[in-house]
């Protein structure tokens, strides 16, 4: 409960950000240097303009959270309908039709689960860099970011799916559908899926836990979001700069609303999966 | 056995030519290496001589052969960055990655497992109720909030743990080891326990999670209908079962754990090969990224043999197959 | 001095707490009382309460439910209802336990020795070698061959009715006193079950043990049991010697029963049940359909389907190159035909090869060789081809096992009657099809509007009952049924077979019927072919097969049949 009203709260706060944020951490006029470096509020030598404290160009922290969160989650989002698309499809294909179909998606899901997110999606970008010199440009790099999370997590709905189609498609209503004699297309969209949703479900949810995280890694190694339109990793990659001087609060605060989006989906996700998970709920 | 080994190895072919593939594209054709090589005004004439130095006018296949021949023999080309031996480079900074990932396995899987089996007997205790709280918390905070916080207290606060390198090491041949000097050991407590920390939460919840589907089955349900000790129950007989997915979980986390270095090394400006990785992506040094990419790949083949041979030993079923 | 009796359970009383605070009773006030060398049944359709009578003698409730009433006594000893131990009565020592499906009750990362040994070795305190001499002597009483091999095994490596053995010797290994035993036969097949049941009433007699025998089959009470409790929800409605109880009836419930119980001995025109005979809406509703003209049929007289040297081989197929997998033949060269109108049952155990042949001819599977011809066209296999399957598809329906696997649980029940209707064209629009939804439930035996609920809503029988309904939507010529009522308490299946014979009479439908109850079949068919090993073995009119079988294996499945006219001798 408690998870979604905290989740449900952050993530209006994000969206709503250019209306509640006390400035605009993206318009390089509206922030000066004679503010930065401000601690916040309650600490020796906070200004009560800036609720969190500025960074070291005067930005306002709270703003530039609330803008940050926003790219996280878009990004974030982004990359888990993406995945799941593709992972859904491919899934469902493997599944029901089996044999060569099967064997290949498996195989190239296979060589990729080889390789962990983190590690994939560095490459991706890196390699999109090198390609297209355009891609750092911030208008770019989210979709460069989406489908470099994308390319390693579709493969966990493929396989759930996969694997559910697998057993839904030997159970007797999908018999029977054949016996009518429907085509496999119908079949499989129509009967199947259906069926197969719930598990994909949960693994979005958790799976956007994810990757935010991913994100917010990328853009921390400084491969993500440029410093002129931050998210959260970018924010700390900021701060972190900072940590040795005493200047927590740049590197903290950001780190803290990462860590507190994460958690509320992710509680989300564990409760979901108990919730659809017939083992672990009390038998009647 | 047999088979399931020779299938095994037909897999491990399949995926270090795919990761070959891939090294061979990043080094040959993103970005070309003649533009990245040759001077800004080098003239066509200058460039065509260049590429055939190189021998890249040759037929892509007779190019594959001839990057795989080389990579065979150790050879993975120059840094575009400074100019040293790929080989080299790599070498000098693997012991620093993988003394770090050893200590973070044995952390995690020393801490994991007793929490996770705890948790499991206990789903409904206090305890088990606030570490699983805790754990929850684990998985949400990323490595490098990790390792900021930990060198805010210990680092900055404190000031009782260094915050950045390997401290002292001593030269064992080619190999550095931080294990034998006090600095070398100061040095290694932060990065392991960043490293570490997500894993211990996932070890510990993939544990809690095979224990209590292995205490619900039939054959636990059995041996308590026996009027076994539910101590004996638990621990020998539940735990084996339970342990069998964890074996494939931890061969997989190593890997994992060599990418995650890249973000603690990152964060400890520890001198091992993730360092060393994200500097070639910031500065698109193609050939140090391609030998990277073959490194893990071989990292993680040699893992998953690992651990399919080690489940096969350890499995009945599969042991006993054909039989 | 009387000798105490093996278990004595008195006013039994489990509670399951419901989350709206009420209180399910599971069982209520059961007593009963089983002397030494005596076999209990206690018997009653799922929901009875059989098995929690079972459960909270081993202490295995689970919860949130629990015993909150009664005594039970182990030899005279009380037993702590929570712990299931008591004074002087040890679980494993005193009280064995068989479950129900062996092929979950063994560890399989442990061998045969270990779990049949360390019982011993914590209850009776025996070293390891006497252990594992006393193990070899079970695995010989238990009648395991080669058991010096078979210790060393682990479980994967033996068969169902092995592991059942292994599992009785475990719970014999601490000579108790009460052997309790939950269907230790219901996943077995028939002759697995007769020599199960044949070595536990062996072992009661030499060994002096009391067995609580807990079944859904009346025919394993008749056959194994000396005396019986008739249970309905949760309570004991009638209770005593076997040759009573079956024999005289007292209870209404349990003369219903017996009479749903399909007999052997002779074939009756319907089951004896309350059920919805074609009158009022289901008689009209019936008869609307029967009047409908199903799909075409040629002229020429032969026969409905006919099956010619149909075999069926399933191959593992690895992904390696050159991995060829093994091969398994399902079905060996069957030939067999289905005159219109007629009633064809198929029997055998299970993995003869029965499902597969009904497979084929639904167009599930492809044959290897051999063709299967429908109306005098081939439909599968040689000759096939796209136009001919497409033409006899709509004519063939099936009904399947699984009530609960055979309905989509994210679909309402008229939208899933009225798929098939659409799909034929038989209904101009989907407000038509819904209407014929409508019609084709209250001719099952529902109501209208049940059509807007979801399949959860219903029972295993009305979920069957909805399955013949979605056949019937394609007005077929053959109905394939396929093990329809094996999954269904027996007054249910009694409504269901009764139902599928009314429906066939009413609209002239040619019926193929696949079991492995041959009491069933006996009732249902007017021929019967008989499989082994993925080939007929014997195929007769029904009257000559069960009253003069020529195969030696037909004559086998029929003496090993549980049947409740043949009541266990040793009374």
């Amino acid at each position: 409960m408690m998870a979604g009203v905290v989740a449900i709260l952050l993530i209006l706060a994000s969206v709503s950000a250019p209306l509640i944020a006390p400035s605009n951490p993206l318009d390089l006029a509206s922030f000066n240097l004679a503010d930065s470096e401000i601690p916040p509020v309650w600490a020796e030598g906070g200004d009560k303009r800036f609720l969190l404290g500025t960074d070291n160009q005067g930005r306002d922290m709270l703003s530039a959270i609330l803008y940050g969160a926003r790219v996280s989650i878009l990004i974030g989002g982004g990359a888990v309908l993406l995945a799941a698309l593709i992972g859904v499809c491919l899934g469902l294909l493997a599944g029901y039709l089996g044999g060569r179909t099967d064997a290949v998606i498996m195989r190239i899901g296979d060589i990729i689960l080889s390789f962990p997110t983190i590690l994939l999606a560095l490459l991706v970008a890196g390699m999109a860099r090198a390609v297209f010199p355009e891609a750092g440009n911030p208008r770019y790099v989210p979709f460069v970011l989406i489908s470099a999370i994308a390319i390693h997590d579709w493969v966990q709905y493929a396989r759930t799916v996969r694997a559910a189609a697998m057993v839904e498609g030997a159970k007797d209503y999908v018999k029977a559908a054949r016996v009518i004699g429907l085509p496999p297309l119908r079949i499989m969209f129509r009967h199947i899926l259906p069926n197969v949703m719930s598990p994909v479900l949960v693994i979005a949810t958790i799976n956007l836990a994810g990757a935010v995280l991913t994100e917010a890694t990328l853009s921390f190694l400084g491969v993500g979001m440029p410093p002129t339109y931050p998210s959260l990793g970018t924010l700390i990659r900021i701060g972190n700069e900072f940590v040795f001087s005493g200047i927590w609060w740049i590197a903290l605060f950001p780190a803290l609303a990462l860590v507190i989006l994460v958690l509320a989906v992710n509680v989300i996700g564990d409760w979901l999966r108990d919730r659809f998970n017939p083992k672990l709920r009390v038998r009647q | 056995m047999a088979r399931l080994l020779l299938s095994r190895l037909f897999q491990v072919l399949l995926v270090m030519m795919a990761v070959t593939a891939v090294a061979f594209i990043i080094f040959r054709y993103v970005g070309d290496p003649v533009n990245i090589m040759s001077r800004e005004d080098a003239s066509v004439a200058e460039k065509a001589e260049l590429r055939a130095a190189l021998g890249l006018d040759a037929p892509v296949i007779v190019q594959f052969g001839r990057f795989v021949g080389r990579v065979a023999q150790g050879d993975l080309g120059n840094s575009f960055r400074n100019q040293r031996p790929v080989a080299g480079l790599i070498a000098e900074r693997l012991p620093a990655t993988l003394e770090l990932v050893l200590v973070a396995t044995l952390l995690a899987l020393l801490v994991g497992i007793p929490l996770g089996v705890f948790c499991a007997l206990r789903p409904h205790g206090w305890l088990s109720r606030s570490i699983q709280a805790v754990s929850l918390v684990g998985i949400s905070t990323p490595t490098f909030v990790t390792g900021i916080v930990l060198i805010l207290i210990f680092s900055v606060w404190l000031k009782w743990l260094p915050s950045f390198g390997r401290g002292d090491v001593v030269r064992l041949g080619w190999w550095t080891t931080g294990f034998l000097t006090t600095s070398g050991l100061r040095s290694l407590v932060l990065p392991s326990i960043t490293l570490a920390l997500f894993q211990v939460t996932l070890i510990m919840r993939l544990v809690r999670a095979e224990m209590l589907d292995v205490l619900s089955s039939d054959y636990i349900r059995y041996a308590r209908a026996r009027g076994l000790p539910s101590g004996y129950i638990h621990r020998k007989l539940a735990l084996k079962n339970a342990l069998m997915p964890v074996i494939t979980v931890t061969g997989l986390q190593i890997g994992a754990l060599i990418a995650f270095a890249i973000v603690t090394e990152t964060v400890f400006q520890w001198p091992g090969m993730g360092l060393l990785f994200i500097q070639a992506v910031s500065f698109v040094d193609l050939p140090v990224m391609a030998a990277y990419l073959l490194f893990v790949g071989v990292m993680f083949v040699t893992i998953n043999m690992l651990v399919d041979v080690v489940y096969a030993i350890v499995d009945p079923r599969l042991r006993t197959a054909g039989q | 001095m009387t000798v105490a009796p093996a278990l004595e359970i008195k006013g039994l009383r489990v509670e399951y707490p419901r989350e709206d605070g009420s209180v399910l009773v599971a069982v209520d006030d059961v007593s009963l009382s089983i002397a030494p060398g005596e076999i209990h049944a206690v018997v009653g359709e799922s929901g009875a309460g059989k098995t929690t009578v079972a459960n909270a003698l081993i202490g295995l409730i689970e919860k949130p439910g629990r015993v909150t009433g009664g005594t039970m006594r182990i030899g005279g000893a009380l037993l702590d209802p929570v712990t299931g131990r008591g004074d002087g009565v040890q679980l494993g020592r005193d009280i064995g336990v068989i479950f129900q499906d062996p092929m979950t009750s063994l560890n399989p990362l442990f061998t045969i020795e270990s779990q049949l040994t360390e019982t011993m070795r914590f209850h009776l305190g025996l070293g390891r070698m006497e252990a594992r001499a006393r193990a070899l002597e079970l695995l010989n009483a238990v009648g395991i061959p080669e058991p010096e091999r078979r210790l060393t095994s682990f479980p994967h490596q033996l068969s169902g009715g092995q592991r059942q053995r292994v599992v009785i010797a475990a719970a014999l290994s601490c000579n108790p006193k009460l052997l309790v035993a939950d269907e230790p036969t219901t996943a077995l097949d028939v002759s697995i079950q007769a020599q199960i049941l044949d070595l536990i009433r062996n072992l009661a007699r030499e060994r002096g043990l009391g067995v609580m025998l807990v079944t859904h089959n009346m025919g394993v009470v008749a056959e194994t049991a000396q005396s019986v409790t008739v249970m309905l929800r949760g309570r004991a409605v009638e209770q005593g010697p076997v040759a009573e109880v079956l024999g005289s009836p007292q209870h209404v419930y349990t003369r219903g029963l017996l009479a749903a119980v399909p007999r052997f001995d002779c074939r009756l025109a319907r089951f004896a049940v309350v059920s919805d005979a074609g009158d009022g809406k289901a008689g009209a509703a019936r008869r609307t359909i029967a009047a409908r003209k199903p799909a075409a049929l040629s002229d020429r007289s032969g026969p409905l389907l006919s099956v010619e040297g149909l075999t069926v081989d399933y191959r593992s197929r690895g992904w390696l190159p050159g991995s060829r997998g093994h091969g398994m033949r399902a079905v060996d060269d069957v030939s067999f035909s289905i005159a219109r109108g007629e009633v064809l049952g198929l029997v055998g155990e299970s993995g003869c090869g029965k499902t597969t042949v009904a497979s084929v001819i639904a167009g599930l599977v492809k044959p290897t060789a051999g063709r299967v011809l429908y109306d005098g066209q081939p439909i599968a296999g040689k000759g096939a081809s796209r136009l001919t399957r497409a033409s006899s598809r709509q004519a063939l329906q099936m009904i399947f096992q699984d009530p609960y696997a055979s309905l989509n649980p994210r679909m309402r029940v008229g939208t899933i009657l009225a798929e098939p209707v659409l799909f034929y064209r038989l209904a101009a629009n989907k407000a038509e099809a819904l209407d014929d939804a409508g019609l084709l439930l209250e001719a099952v035996g529902l109501e209208r509007a049940q059509a807007e609920r979801f399949p959860f809503a219903f029972s295993g029988g009305q979920r069957q009952r909805i399955s013949i309904a979605r056949a019937l939507g394609a007005r077929p010529r053959l109905l394939i049924c396929d093990e329809p009522t094996s999954s269904l308490d027996v007054s249910v299946q009694a409504q269901l077979l009764n139902l599928i014979k009314d429906l066939s009479e009413a609209t002239g439908l040619t019926l193929l019927l696949i079991s492995h109850d041959l009491a069933v079949v006996r009732q249902m068919c007017d021929r019967v072919a008989v499989m082994q090993k993925g080939r007929i073995v014997e195929m007769n009119d029904s009257e000559s097969l069960f009253s003069a079988p020529s195969h030696a294996y037909t004559h086998e499945l029929l003496s090993l049949v549980p049947r409740i006219d043949r009541i266990a001798a040793n009374t």
